[in-house]
């Protein structure tokens, strides 16, 4: 401070290389406690016993990557006096992203819809963008809670599991037991709205309960009702048949489905048989689920439901004040997010014929919750964004062959990607809390809309 | 008391709060009249807020019975009823001592929330909503003009579609009880809509209160420290002291009753409570 | 009679080792008034540290009583310096500069963090359990009856001794620490009110790391005695045990010590009462439910004092 005071030009102070390695001789004592034994050794099971595999060069390595890390943030970083107030070079991003602002979605939506032509119908791609578009969909779905109504919910994958197990019983069980085999193939159409009633009666059940709660709380309890759920579809053999899930029929074109046979798809239109035709029938089903998702929340959001949200959000105190009846907006909030993770779950079942309580444990929900935060708590477009980064990054992780080098035998760089999950949260808490997109677009206005910035956005209380 | 004529709208009787051993109001007894000011006043932590939060129902009173009466001869009490219930079907609205605006949502958003379950019953809870109903669109744009007439009121309609976060602090005064009044209510109850306003923004709040009980027929109950607004506003004075109320009528007789000057200034010997009438009665007089 | 007994027994033990886990929710939820998420994955890496060093040792059940009780002092110092440098930096990282941000990004960084620890610690040393041979063995037989199925033997086995003994001295030697010591009063006085401490000249920095060191000390002392008493641990082992101890610390009033050694006593018997008599698959079920429960209907714990919402 000193030094700014006295001499605004100076860019740089003098380096004080004792502290520096005061400092660095910390950093390492830390990351050697940190690294012996748990990366120091690796206990390996060998055909008599279990023995210890030393690696030290991989600690020597990390220890050196930290080091060097530490010492260019103190010769470039930390003692370094900011050039310019940083405060002037955010304003015109802002006002660019503005511009640019109600022209991105529009465009979103037509890459989407052109997507697996300009792939070249490739399966990998149309494939990925399945699962990207279910986890932005799911996303968007928990934004209703988390974002809007500002109520933090780490077991949204519960509601995913309702609509999934939904599907499967009814289909396979249920179904054919009330109107006989010839519903099998329409099962999916049939079961997606009640899977979605289903999932939103459970976001009322699980919802009630927990009113009372906020902040940390409310956050532990939906975790423990979401490990309650998985750990009943685990035990609960007669009903859900266990740990070994339930195969289920797959998704169906309007009753026609995609095998070879002279009743499928491919038959019935007069074209060859090709896998692919199911996956590109199951991207536009999952668009158009996200895309309803996405009008519904928009529409939600403009009406007094949405606004009593995101009131709630604000300021719990002064919404009862107001006469809202608090009680009912965070169940609508629940149910109405739980609806859309059931419809997602309904999907992820058709999509995979099978399902099994593996698919919904806690990290499920906290990848989930990660798109939400990355995105910008209440951002339906920063949670695309969010979505394709994390969901993309995780694709990436397969190809980075060379991590290969500082892991364990038999680690596969793949492995790296729930460890960068956790870190991106961190980071993103750390350095850009409120996510990609920052503000807030109103829902209603006289003259112009105007954005509010995000500093003045509450994150609810939990 | 000068202004007995006029029927009570809100009828505090034998009010007691309790906290754990810790009694904040202790069998009070007043009434708030139909078309009047009335101010609650009293030394720092005398229970003023304690009041208003039985009142607006954020506490259950221990004892006692709150009764507020609308127009029609509907009567309701307050004590029975959940706090969102107080404002829907009661009418009561308030405000907070320290200011509880949405601050992420615009000035007009603000006012638009307040008027909520009048919406929700016109998107016939929603669904009407999502499918654009007529009738929800109409009563939408007729939301907007009432939320216009208020920002207009308390002069804010230029900043209409700014954060509220974003108001300077008197503006942000003005804007909750704008919003307050966006719930059409029968009371209105403040709690220090003055603190820490300048000279001329207490005035203007002045004027606005006195227009919201003249010309939109609003009782108001009001907390307040600044006696420029209490004496000039207010058309009956309520003094609390350690919970209890020591002295309840117009502002004159307030302002002379030897209880209210021993409360304020701590003052027990006889001799010295005439001098400190003739000082709290010019202060109270003068104040700015 | 001798079953109830036996349950007993096993769920005091289970009991000792939650409490131990629950001290540092408590304590850290005391002092900065969150949930520290992956204090569950630093007992997690004092267990993981425990077996790492007893399988560098080569200690085994035949390795002499003395020679045992020494090497596992040893261990129990590894493993509880090795989770404190632990907990010390992810709180310089990941909640220390959260100071001052909205109330949910500190929890969501814990999420974060309790995510980075399990991954680490799975891909440095595999995710599959691996079995090791007891070490504290032998035991005494309390009670003999003989049935018609066989004879029910009541035992209270030496490990089960060792760990209630142990944590009833580190008990005895936290609270002297927090009721008698300077230390202990800055840590008070900073869960009172953290401005008022600083201005009092207090390091409330440092006594927030002190903090976490503790908590994670005794978290590591727990994690050996899981590991030692279960003869496996992994690097899921944290989650369970945490949000179980989380439950404890609750229970037993957050921010209240005895509370949390009495909430994790009472999860231990719950947990042993109900594998014991009602079914072991729903066994987590019932400890969820309980933690479900007691944050609805009792969130100010058995030791706690209720809070009263400020309008």
């Amino acid at each position: 401070m000193t030094v700014q005071d006295t001499l605004p030009e100076a860019r740089t102070r003098a380096y004080d290389f004792a502290a520096i390695a005061k400092d660095l001789f910390g950093t390492a004592v830390v990351c050697l406690l940190l690294m012996v034994p748990i990366v120091a050794y690796k206990s390996i099971i060998t055909q008599y016993s279990l023995v210890l595999e030393p690696r030290w060069e991989t600690v020597t390595v990390l220890l050196l990557i930290v080091l060097a890390g530490r010492l260019a943030m103190h010769l470039f970083v930390w003692h370094r006096v900011p050039a310019r107030p940083v405060a002037s070079a955010s304003a015109p991003k802002a006002s660019l992203a503005e511009m640019i602002g109600p022209y991105v979605f529009p465009a979103l939506v037509v890459f989407a819809l052109v997507l697996p032509f300009i792939s070249g119908f490739d399966r990998r791609t149309i494939d990925l963008s399945i699962y990207i578009l279910t986890y932005i969909m799911l996303a968007w779905g928990l934004n209703i809670v988390v974002g809007l109504a500002g109520l933090l919910d780490l077991g949204y994958v519960a509601f995913y599991a309702v609509g999934a197990y939904a599907y499967a019983l009814l289909s396979t069980v249920y179904f054919p037991y009330w109107f006989g085999d010839g519903i099998v193939p329409w099962a999916f159409y049939i079961t997606l709205p009640i899977a979605g009633l289903l999932a939103a009666l459970w976001g009322v059940i699980l919802g009630f309960p927990v009113l009372r709660l906020r902040g940390d709380y409310l956050a532990i309890v939906t975790l423990a009702f979401g490990e309650i759920i998985r750990l009943v579809l685990i035990n609960w053999f007669e009903f859900t048949n266990g740990p070994q899930g339930i195969t289920v029929p797959k998704a169906t074109f309007f009753g026609l489905p995609f095998t070879a046979g002279d009743d499928g798809f491919a038959a019935f239109f007069g074209i060859e048989h090709d896998r692919i035709y199911f996956y590109i029938f199951l991207y536009y089903v999952i668009l158009a689920l996200a895309l309803l998702t996405y009008f519904v929340t928009n529409r939600l959001r403009r009406l007094p439901i949405g606004r009593a949200w995101e009131a709630l959000r604000e300021d719990e105190i002064a919404c009862r004040s107001l006469g809202i009846n608090t009680t009912n907006t965070k169940l609508t909030a629940f149910a109405i997010g739980a609806m859309f993770g059931g419809f997602a779950g309904s999907f992820f079942a058709a999509r995979q014929g099978f399902v099994s309580p593996e698919s919904f444990v806690f990290i499920e929900s906290a990848i989930i919750l990660a798109i939400v935060v990355l995105g910008g708590l209440g951002s339906q477009i920063g949670i695309v964004i969010a979505a394709i980064v994390v969901m993309g990054s995780f694709e990436l992780f397969r190809e980075l062959n060379f991590l290969k080098a500082i892991l364990p035998e038999g680690a596969e760089p793949s492995q790296l990607r729930m460890l960068a999950v956790g870190l991106g949260m961190v980071l993103m808490m750390r350095f850009r809390p409120r996510g990609f997109v920052t503000r807030r677009q109103p829902t209603v206005f006289l003259k112009e809309r105007k954005a509010v910035s995000g500093d003045l956005v509450k994150e609810g209380h939990g | 008391m000068a202004s007995s004529g006029t029927t009570p709208v809100l009828s505090v009787e034998h009010l007691t709060m309790r906290f754990g051993g810790l009694t904040a109001v202790s069998d009070l007894s007043f009434e708030a009249r139909k078309g009047q000011i009335t101010a609650l006043i009293g030394p720092n932590g005398a229970g003023k807020t304690t009041v208003f939060n039985c009142i607006t129902g954020f506490y259950k009173p221990t004892e006692g019975r709150i009764l507020l009466s609308h127009p029609g001869g509907r009567e309701f009490l307050l004590e029975q009823m959940d706090d969102f219930r107080i404002a829907q079907t009661a009418r009561v609205a308030r405000t907070f001592q320290n200011i509880r605006l949405f601050s992420g949502m615009t000035a007009l958003e603000n006012l638009m929330v307040a008027q909520h379950n009048k919406l929700m019953t016109a998107s016939t809870y929603t669904i009407g909503g999502i499918f654009g109903s007529g009738h929800f669109r109409r009563s939408e744009k007729a939301a907007i003009e009432l939320a216009k007439y208020w920002l207009e009121k308390v002069r804010l309609i230029d900043r209409a579609d700014d954060p509220a976060g974003d108001l300077p602090y008197g503006d942000q005064r003005r804007l909750e009880i704008a919003r307050a009044m966006c719930t059409e209510p029968q009371l209105l109850c403040l709690d220090e809509p003055a603190a820490g306003l300048n000279p001329r923004e207490s005035d203007e709040l002045n004027r606005l209160l006195r227009s919201i009980r003249s010309e939109n027929d609003v009782s108001i109950l009001l907390i307040e420290h600044d006696m420029s607004v209490v004496m000039g506003i207010s058309d009956h004075i309520v003094v609390l002291d350690y919970g209890q109320k020591i002295s309840d009528g117009d502002p004159a007789s307030v302002k002379s009753d030897p209880a209210v000057i021993r409360a304020y200034l701590g003052v027990e010997d006889e001799e010295e409570d005439e001098i400190a009438a003739v000082a709290v009665a010019e202060a109270l007089g003068e104040r700015k | 009679m001798e079953y109830f007994l036996q349950q007993l027994i096993n769920g005091v033990t289970l009991g000792s080792i939650y409490g131990l886990i629950a001290i540092g929710y408590t304590m850290v939820y005391g002092i900065i008034g969150m949930i520290n998420f992956a204090h569950g994955d630093v007992f997690m890496v004092g267990s993981v540290t425990a077996f790492l060093v007893v399988l560098g040792m080569g200690l085994t059940g035949g390795s002499g009583l003395f020679l045992i009780i020494l090497a596992l002092l040893l261990v129990a110092a590894i493993a509880m310096i090795v989770a404190s440098a632990y907990n010390w930096t992810i709180e310089r990282l990941a909640y220390k500069p959260l100071r001052g941000s909205f109330r949910l990004a500190p929890l969501i960084s814990a999420i974060g963090m309790s995510i980075v620890l399990q991954e680490f610690v799975r891909i440095n040393q595999e995710g599959r359990p691996k079995p090791v041979q007891p070490i504290v063995t032998g035991g005494y037989e309390l009670m003999t009856r003989v049935t018609e199925s066989g004879e029910f033997i009541v035992r209270l086995t030496n490990m089960q001794i060792l760990i209630i003994i142990s944590t009833l001295v580190l008990m005895a030697v936290f609270t002297t620490l927090i009721q008698k010591t300077s230390l202990g009063r800055a840590q008070r006085a900073c869960e009172q009110d953290q401005k008022m401490a600083a201005l009092l000249g207090i390091d409330v920095d440092r006594t927030i790391s002190i903090t976490f060191i503790m908590g994670a000390a005794l978290a590591a002392f727990a994690g050996l005695m899981f590991f030692l008493y279960y003869g496996v641990t992994d690097f899921f082992v944290g989650f369970l045990a945490g949000i179980k101890a989380f439950t404890a610390a609750v229970l037993g009033g957050i921010g209240s010590l005895p509370g949390a050694m009495l909430g994790g006593l009472v999860i231990g018997l719950i947990e042993t009462m109900w594998s014991a008599y009602f079914t072991v698959e729903y066994k987590d079920v019932a400890a969820f439910t309980v933690l479900v429960v007691v944050l609805i209907f009792l969130p100010q714990g058995l030791l706690g004092k209720p809070e009263v919402e400020k309008v």
